[in-house]
């Protein structure tokens, strides 16, 4: 059915610079990707190319059994979900929704019957014979969504569609369109800078920097053994924290003050490090039970604290829970050593 | 203390505060005295005209213009319109008028078909042939028409255009600005709704007709609005290239209405001279004022 | 450029074709015949006609009649020039202002673009008119002789005046447009540091409509130029004589009832040349005006 697969997939530029770098994947039918990175790093990019909305430079694109390289967009069964919802102002929410089936000659009954059927699930039957200009942006949202599951494509495409919208409308959505897709079992492929969003809503999220793939697995492996500080610092808020440190090739990493501290798994790299330990990974102490730690700001959460201070000589941030006891002053530090993330100092690669 | 400075600074307050209100009412008589005057210098002329249309053209000569109205108002808009003659032909008023409305339909519908679907062609594909239309398009600024009037002339004589309405409109539609106008539009409609549409199969044609005309309906009305007023207010082609008297616009008209003047022994037919003129006026006058936001719109983008 | 576009070639093709057709032969051809022709000198009889380089040229620039008519040119395009653009913006200034009535007066001062320049000549030409002019009356009235046609200070009296009155809409509508695009808190800032509204127009509102300005200037320069051709005709009343007239209006004096092709083609070529600099140097005040904004 539509299952996506890409080959050495890379796009360059005219003038040389090279938005995607060769890059090879798989997607199964029904799965839910999420590509997220950082601005500039190629998702839109690669998501454009497998629409057919960019040229590719060099690999083969398959959707389904078919090599789509050349294929038009409107020839590869697909349907896309724009970040500014790209409606035609001029049409009603049922003319938008239609349009594309209108242009593949479907009759008209059963244009009429799809697209009740997809305002029907969306919640826009009231809706349907409203202008674009006179929707909320929650709305027009939707009819977006409509346009795209009334065509049945084999592969949705959401080009952070969420990004125009208010906080709260986001939460929402985000439940929203994860649910439609699981009813659907449509193969989608989402794009966003949203780190919450990625882990939220994929089932395999793919983590893009500077146009190469930094890693590919589901929310859970992303967020426990990130393949790179990249990553690490990326996914998750508030982010990793990173010291420089010395591993000793025996069971402990020294930290900048001397300080020890013992990690759960070899890695095969002495010297110097990357340590990475996640801001909730981290008990608090008093200063002579564990490493000193200097807290210089406490950020009230509400649900949780964060801590903001100082650490051999290093920035670093600990989440504690509602209930612990934290104010500025010197307190200590006890860590997890399976809860200790080594990177190459330089490259940034998990070791 | 605090009181005190509070009812000190109060007193201070008040008193720029009254002068200011007396000073702003002066100023704004002095404005509205300004623009009543630049608008009396607008309007008087062709008030005038106006009244001299209603006179008799024997009154007119005795005393001179004036500021009254009189009986003939009718009688000279009837003669202008429906007397045969015109002034020295067999041509009525009606004809000019209906030729004027040729001319300007004719010039508008064509200048906005053409650079409409040429400024299309320039944005939307990805053709090396494009930029050079581009260019060739717009060196046409470069050269209004008066100054190759003379072989422009030569060349519709050659062609055997002389006295068409083809010869009349067509080679005014040489020029570059509805072009830039509708690229410059284009150019600011969202790309993603060239996506979206391509995604759901729609083809260059298709989209053109279904989404960029109707998204560009208040431009064209703008455009529209200036093309009939300069088609119809054209006076130096039309002058060449019409000769026979059936195909005079109004314009065109006031030219035979000049020479009569010029050369008559007779006391010119003010009053009817003045009717024509003022329906001259009227049809563009008219649509430029009902439809006045489109038409400053118009005006505005298209000069960018 | 669009982000995306259709990579049809033909389609494209087909749309640009009827637009280039009518530029090719009412514009290209034309032009190029103008060129062509200013290098020679048709013989008289219309027996054909003989390449004489630059001779037209010459003989035009050691011409008195021409050099008179391009002076008085110069003189005629800074005169409307000046007065259109200062009448126009302050009109616009003071209805910028003007809180009562704006849209009205707004009507009232921009309506007159629609009117043609002829049509405003044939008004012109009673108004100016000898026997029944309203304004000759006054000039009696003051002790002065006026007479259209005849004297030349006269008609050009009338020729300036009558194309004021028609560019002072275009003006208006674009200095308007100009001063309400202004950003509000700008003037509000302004407002704040400087008290007289004398000052602050010419210290922040003036330099901000600078971009405009310019570009009007050059609009106007090109109406002085070249569309005042139907006003000068009629206010003539077909009749060149000795009368005040632009370097268009020679152009067709001289080719069309001259028959001096070779002649009226040189001029052609001047005028080209001259209209040549001047949208370049528009193009290049454009450039300057998208760094400014």
């Amino acid at each position: 059915m539509a299952k996506v697969s890409v080959s050495n997939l890379s796009k360059t530029y005219g003038k040389g610079t090279q938005a995607v770098k060769p890059c090879s994947f798989h997607i199964a039918d029904g799965e839910f990707v999420v590509l997220v990175g950082p601005s500039g790093c190629g998702k839109s990019t690669l998501l454009r190319m497998i629409a057919g909305l960019e040229d590719i430079t060099s690999g083969e694109l398959r959707i389904g059994d078919r090599v789509v390289n050349d294929l038009d967009p409107a020839e590869r069964d697909i349907a896309m979900v724009f970040q500014n919802y790209a409606l035609y102002p001029h049409m009603t929410v049922a003319k938008n929704i239609a349009y594309g089936l209108k242009n593949r000659g479907t009759p008209a009954p059963v244009i009429e019957q799809k697209v009740r059927e997809a305002a029907d699930i969306l919640n826009l039957t009231e809706y349907l014979d409203r202008k674009p200009g006179q929707l909320s942006g929650g709305q027009r949202q939707r009819v977006a969504m409509g346009r795209a599951i009334v065509r049945d494509p084999a592969l949705f495409l959401f080009d952070e569609p969420l990004s125009n919208l208010d906080a709260k409308l986001r939460n929402q959505m985000r439940i929203e369109i994860r649910k439609l897709q699981r009813r659907l079992g449509v193969t989608s492929i989402y794009v966003t800078h949203d780190q919450v969003e990625a882990m939220t809503m994929a089932d395999r999220i793919f983590v893009l920097n500077d146009g190469r793939i930094e890693q590919v697995g589901t929310p859970a492996e992303i967020y426990h053994k990130p393949a790179s500080t990249f990553v690490a610092s990326f996914m998750g808020a508030p982010p990793m924290n990173l010291l420089p440190g010395n591993y000793n090739g025996n069971g402990s990493v020294l930290l900048d003050d001397q300080t020890a501290i013992k990690i759960g798994q070899a890695a095969n790299h002495k010297g110097a490090v990357q340590v990475g330990v996640r801001p909730e990974d981290v008990v608090l102490a008093s200063p002579r039970d564990g490493v000193p730690f200097q807290i210089d700001v406490v950020e009230e959460l509400g649900a949780n604290r964060l801590l903001h201070g100082n650490l051999a000589g290093h920035p670093f941030t600990v989440s504690v829970g509602k209930e612990a006891d934290a104010a500025p002053g010197i307190s200590g530090l006890r860590f997890d050593p399976c809860a200790i993330h080594l990177f190459h100092p330089e490259e940034g690669h998990r070791l | 203390m605090a009181v005190a400075d509070s009812i000190i600074s109060v007193s201070q307050t008040h008193e720029p505060a009254r002068a200011k209100r007396r000073g702003v009412k002066l100023s704004t008589i002095a404005d509205h005295a300004i623009l009543i005057a630049g608008a009396l210098f607008m309007l008087v002329p062709v008030y005038l005209a106006l009244t001299t249309a209603s006179h008799d053209a024997v009154h007119i000569q005795r005393e001179g213009l004036s500021f009254g109205f009189s009986d003939d108002l009718v009688k000279n808009f009837d003669a202008a319109l429906f007397a045969k003659g015109g002034f020295t032909g067999a041509i009525t008023g009606t004809t000019m008028l209906l030729n004027s409305f040729i001319l300007g339909v004719g010039f508008a519908v064509g200048k906005i078909v053409l650079s409409m679907i040429a400024a299309y062609a320039i944005v939307y594909f990805r053709l090396r042939f494009a930029t050079f239309a581009f260019w060739a398009i717009f060196t046409t600024i470069l050269l209004p028409l008066e100054v190759r009037i003379v072989p422009s002339y030569e060349v519709i004589q050659g062609i055997g255009l002389t006295n068409t309405y083809t010869g009349l409109i067509v080679p005014l539609l040489a020029s570059a600005t509805g072009t830039f106008f509708f690229r410059q539009f284009f150019l600011s409609v969202p790309d993603e709704l060239v996506e979206a549409a391509r995604i759901d199969g729609a083809g260059p044609v298709k989209f053109f007709i279904d989404i960029l005309v109707p998204l560009s309906r208040t431009m064209i009305a703008a455009i529209f609005i200036i093309m009939f007023v300069y088609g119809w207010n054209q006076y130096l082609w039309p002058t060449l290239i019409t000769t026979e008297e059936g195909l005079f616009t109004l314009v065109r008209g006031i030219r035979q209405i000049i020479q009569a003047m010029a050369e008559g022994s007779q006391i010119p037919e003010y009053g009817r001279m003045m009717a024509l003129a003022i329906i001259a006026m009227l049809p563009p006058v008219a649509i430029v004022i009902l439809f006045q936001s489109w038409f400053v719109k118009g005006l505005v983008e298209s000069e960018k | 450029m669009k982000r995306s576009q259709f990579s049809h070639i033909s389609l494209p093709i087909l749309l640009l074709v009827p637009q280039l057709i009518i530029i090719g032969v009412f514009f290209y051809w034309p032009a190029w015949r103008a060129l062509h022709s200013s290098f020679y000198l048709e013989d008289p009889f219309g027996f054909g006609s003989q390449f004489v380089g630059m001779a037209n040229y010459t003989r035009l620039f050691t011409s008195a009649e021409y050099m008179k008519v391009a002076r008085f040119t110069l003189f005629f395009t800074a005169l409307v020039t000046f007065l259109a653009l200062a009448i126009s913006l302050l009109l616009a200034v003071k209805a910028d202002k003007v809180i009562r009535g704006a849209k009205t007066y707004r009507t009232l001062l921009m309506w007159v673009y629609a009117v043609a320049p002829p049509v405003a000549g044939l008004v012109g030409v009673m108004l100016f008119d000898q026997n029944i002019g309203i304004i000759t009356d006054f000039f009696a009235f003051l002790g002065y002789d006026y007479r259209l046609g005849v004297s030349y200070a006269d008609t050009a009296l009338a020729m300036i005046v009558v194309s004021v009155w028609i560019q002072i809409p275009v003006n208006f509508i674009f200095f308007l447009s100009g001063l309400q695009s202004i950003p509000r808190h700008v003037r509000e800032a302004a407002m704040i540091d400087n008290p007289s509204g004398f000052r602050r127009f010419w210290e922040v509102t003036f330099p901000l409509l600078a971009p405009t300005a310019f570009f009007l200037v050059v609009i106007n320069i090109t109406y002085s130029l070249f569309d005042t051709f139907g006003v000068i005709d009629t206010l003539v009343k077909n009749n060149p004589a000795s009368n005040p007239m632009t370097l268009v209006y020679k152009v067709f004096v001289d080719g069309f009832r001259g028959n001096d092709i070779g002649g009226s083609s040189a001029q052609s070529v001047v005028l080209m040349v001259l209209v040549l600099a001047l949208t370049i140097f528009q193009f290049r005040l454009l450039e300057r005006r998208i760094h400014y904004t």
